[in-house]
């Protein structure tokens, strides 16, 4: 026991930036660990968009007008930018729920008590939270070809556009990282994480044609963020649909998606980061 | 010179609450300062000030000659804290647990895992080092959590409540190795609920509560505050109560008909505060022996956490959860004889 008081000294701080880089490498670590320890969370986070692919195409499939066009299989190729937008944000409650969780459970004290960089317990999960939604991802478009979507581009411009999809899932994670270190449980993490989702996927252009809505909603569904990401990823993916809407976001996808996401994370992670220092359990 | 763990007029309130009222500590280097006190009391809220997890809304903190509101940072890498809550991962393994804390420790991967091997063999944890940390007791739970506080040694340590809700025999275990690690010069400053516990590790006690230290000292000079011993007599007969009771008086401590001795008439219980201990104690059953006077029960009783509150507040202290109420029942450290039927 008296090797327990050996003198093992912390070595003074070096540069914050590698710091900050190695602690959330640490922190991502150890969220991937309990990914793989617990895989129902994965597998139903892959249940769901597939059961949303196969609900979507064959029910409405045939009842959907777009561009002109009533065939299912072009309503098919429209709604995967959708799918797989709002698939990427809905790992915003895992996120929530997560953290939420280490509140509960006194981790985030252990955390907090730990000569650390701030913010990065919350990089940490962030980053392992990017990595099971592009596994998502990468799932979700195998089933997508299954049922018949393709593109009609190269390959880079497909790249590109599951990138932005990235780039959005991982800017709603930071409001998931908000909402968990809002909220008193876990449970509240994962609802309150999920239902405000629901009107900001569907006001938006993912799954109807948007410019079929009433004016006042047409505007909320063009300049929604969300909207801007699946325009972008049809325009990329060279698949039917592509709103001819002349708000600005409709006009110029690729960078609003960019502008939008980049925002979300600017605002939501200075807020998560000074909510997280100030954190009670 | 201040100590190495100094608080001065710490005060913390949340909403209405006055969580801390103006808490002052003073721990000398290579000491143990046990914080008594019962449930919201600001135990907590205290260790949480002086761990840099909370700001106090004013006061004064100094932590291994840091001053934490000024240097929270510097603080961080001095301190080791154990929680109420066993706060490792549970579905990490213990290993995993342990190399997580020591890189954010800022120590190499590899000096890491070294570390954590080490503790895990310390810590008597050697042979469930791979498995997740769910599958572990809840003994084996706090010795990880405790690990993971030792990873880097700290010369401060900080643990709230570290055996509540563990079982008598892991928490002796918990307190074997406190001593052992107390003894190598560490600093500590723990919070219990337990009398028991703070005379077992604590050079000095404070008790605290509604937010403020109301008693400082030793174990033996609170429970010389509190009052001695009680004789405690259970007859088998109601109508043998009053009889018992006159008896009783007479060993009074400060004399028979002074009012000392409490009848407690529905469980048929007296109750005489006394001094001279055991021996008193045969003298009383020979006496009541002699008058026929049949009893069910009779014990010693020494002062408990709540005597201690109750002298020093006039209100016992009130352990809210179960847990809490079952350890205060076995926190009685009576001699107690039970005497099936006294001819």
């Amino acid at each position: 026991m008296s090797a327990v008081t050996d003198a093992v000294r912390v070595t003074a701080p070096g540069n914050p930036i590698t710091q900050s880089v190695r602690d959330s490498l640490v922190v991502a670590k150890r969220n991937l660990i309990r990914m793989v320890r617990i895989p129902e969370v994965v597998i139903f986070g892959l249940i769901q968009p597939i059961m949303f692919v196969v609900l979507f195409s064959y029910v409405f499939g045939g009842s959907m007008n777009i561009a002109g066009s009533t065939d299912p299989s072009v309503y098919r190729e429209f709604l995967m930018a959708g799918i797989f937008a709002q698939t990427v944000t809905f790992a915003t409650a895992g996120a929530g729920a997560g953290i939420a969780e280490d509140m509960h459970k006194g981790l985030i004290d252990r955390f907090r008590s730990l000569p650390m960089a701030r913010g990065a317990v919350l990089t940490g999960r962030t980053l392992a939270d990017l990595v099971q939604t592009a596994l998502t991802l990468l799932v979700l478009a195998a089933v997508a070809l299954l049922v018949g979507w393709r593109t009609h581009t190269n390959f880079g411009e497909v790249l590109g556009a599951f990138g932005l999809l990235l780039l959005l899932g991982y800017a709603f994670t930071w409001i998931g990282a908000v909402i968990g270190l809002s909220v008193r449980t876990p449970e509240a993490a994962t609802s309150g994480g999920l239902v405000w989702l629901f009107p900001v996927t569907f006001v938006s252009n993912a799954f109807v044609d948007s410019s079929q809505m009433t004016p006042w909603l047409r505007h909320v569904a063009d300049w929604n963020p969300f909207s801007a990401t699946v325009q972008a990823c049809r325009e990329l993916f060279g698949n039917p649909g592509v709103s001819p809407s002349d708000a600005w976001p409709m006009q110029h996808p690729v960078i609003a998606s960019v502008i939008y996401s980049v925002l979300i994370i600017a605002v939501f992670r200075t807020l998560a980061v000074r909510k997280y220092r100030s954190a009670a359990a | 010179m201040p100590g190495a763990i100094y608080a001065e007029g710490l005060v913390k309130t949340f909403g209405d609450v006055r969580a801390l009222d103006g808490v002052d500590l003073d721990v000398p280097e290579g000491t143990v300062l046990g914080l008594l006190g019962p449930n919201g009391a600001g135990k907590t809220t205290t260790v949480r000030c002086l761990t840099t997890l909370l700001r106090p809304d004013s006061g004064k903190a100094v932590v291994a000659g840091i001053d934490v509101l000024k240097q929270p940072d510097a603080v961080r890498r001095s301190i080791g804290l154990s929680g109420q809550f066993a706060a490792v991962d549970e579905y990490l393994t213990g290993r995993e647990n342990l190399q997580m804390v020591g890189q954010l420790y800022q120590m190499r991967a590899k000096a890491a895992r070294a570390r954590a091997d080490e503790l895990l063999e310390q810590f008597n944890l050697a042979d469930a080092a791979d498995r997740p940390a769910k599958t572990y007791s809840g003994g084996m739970r706090r010795r990880l959590d405790l690990a993971a506080a030792l990873v880097v040694s700290p010369p401060v340590m900080f643990m709230d409540e570290p055996t509540t809700g563990l079982d008598p025999r892991n928490r002796q275990q918990l307190w074997d190795v406190i001593k052992q690690l107390v003894s190598g010069g560490t600093t500590l400053l723990l919070t219990t609920q337990y009398l028991e516990e703070a005379d077992h590790l604590a050079h000095d006690i404070a008790v605290v509560d509604h937010g403020r230290v109301i008693a400082k000292g030793t174990s033996d000079q609170l429970k010389a505050r509190t009052g001695g011993e009680r004789v405690e007599v259970v007859v088998h007969d109601r109508e043998n109560i009053a009889a018992a009771a006159e008896l009783l008086d007479k060993y009074s401590l400060h004399g028979a008909g002074k009012g000392d001795t409490t009848v407690e008439d529905h469980m048929r219980k007296i109750t005489t505060p006394v001094t001279g201990g055991a021996k008193l104690l045969a003298e009383i059953i020979r006496d009541l022996d002699a008058r026929g006077i049949e009893i069910d029960d009779i014990g010693l009783r020494r002062p408990t956490l709540d005597d201690v509150f109750l002298s020093l507040t006039g209100h016992v202290a009130e352990a809210k959860d179960e847990g809490n109420g079952e350890q205060a029942a076995k926190g009685t450290r009576g001699h107690r004889h039970t005497k099936e039927a006294a001819k």
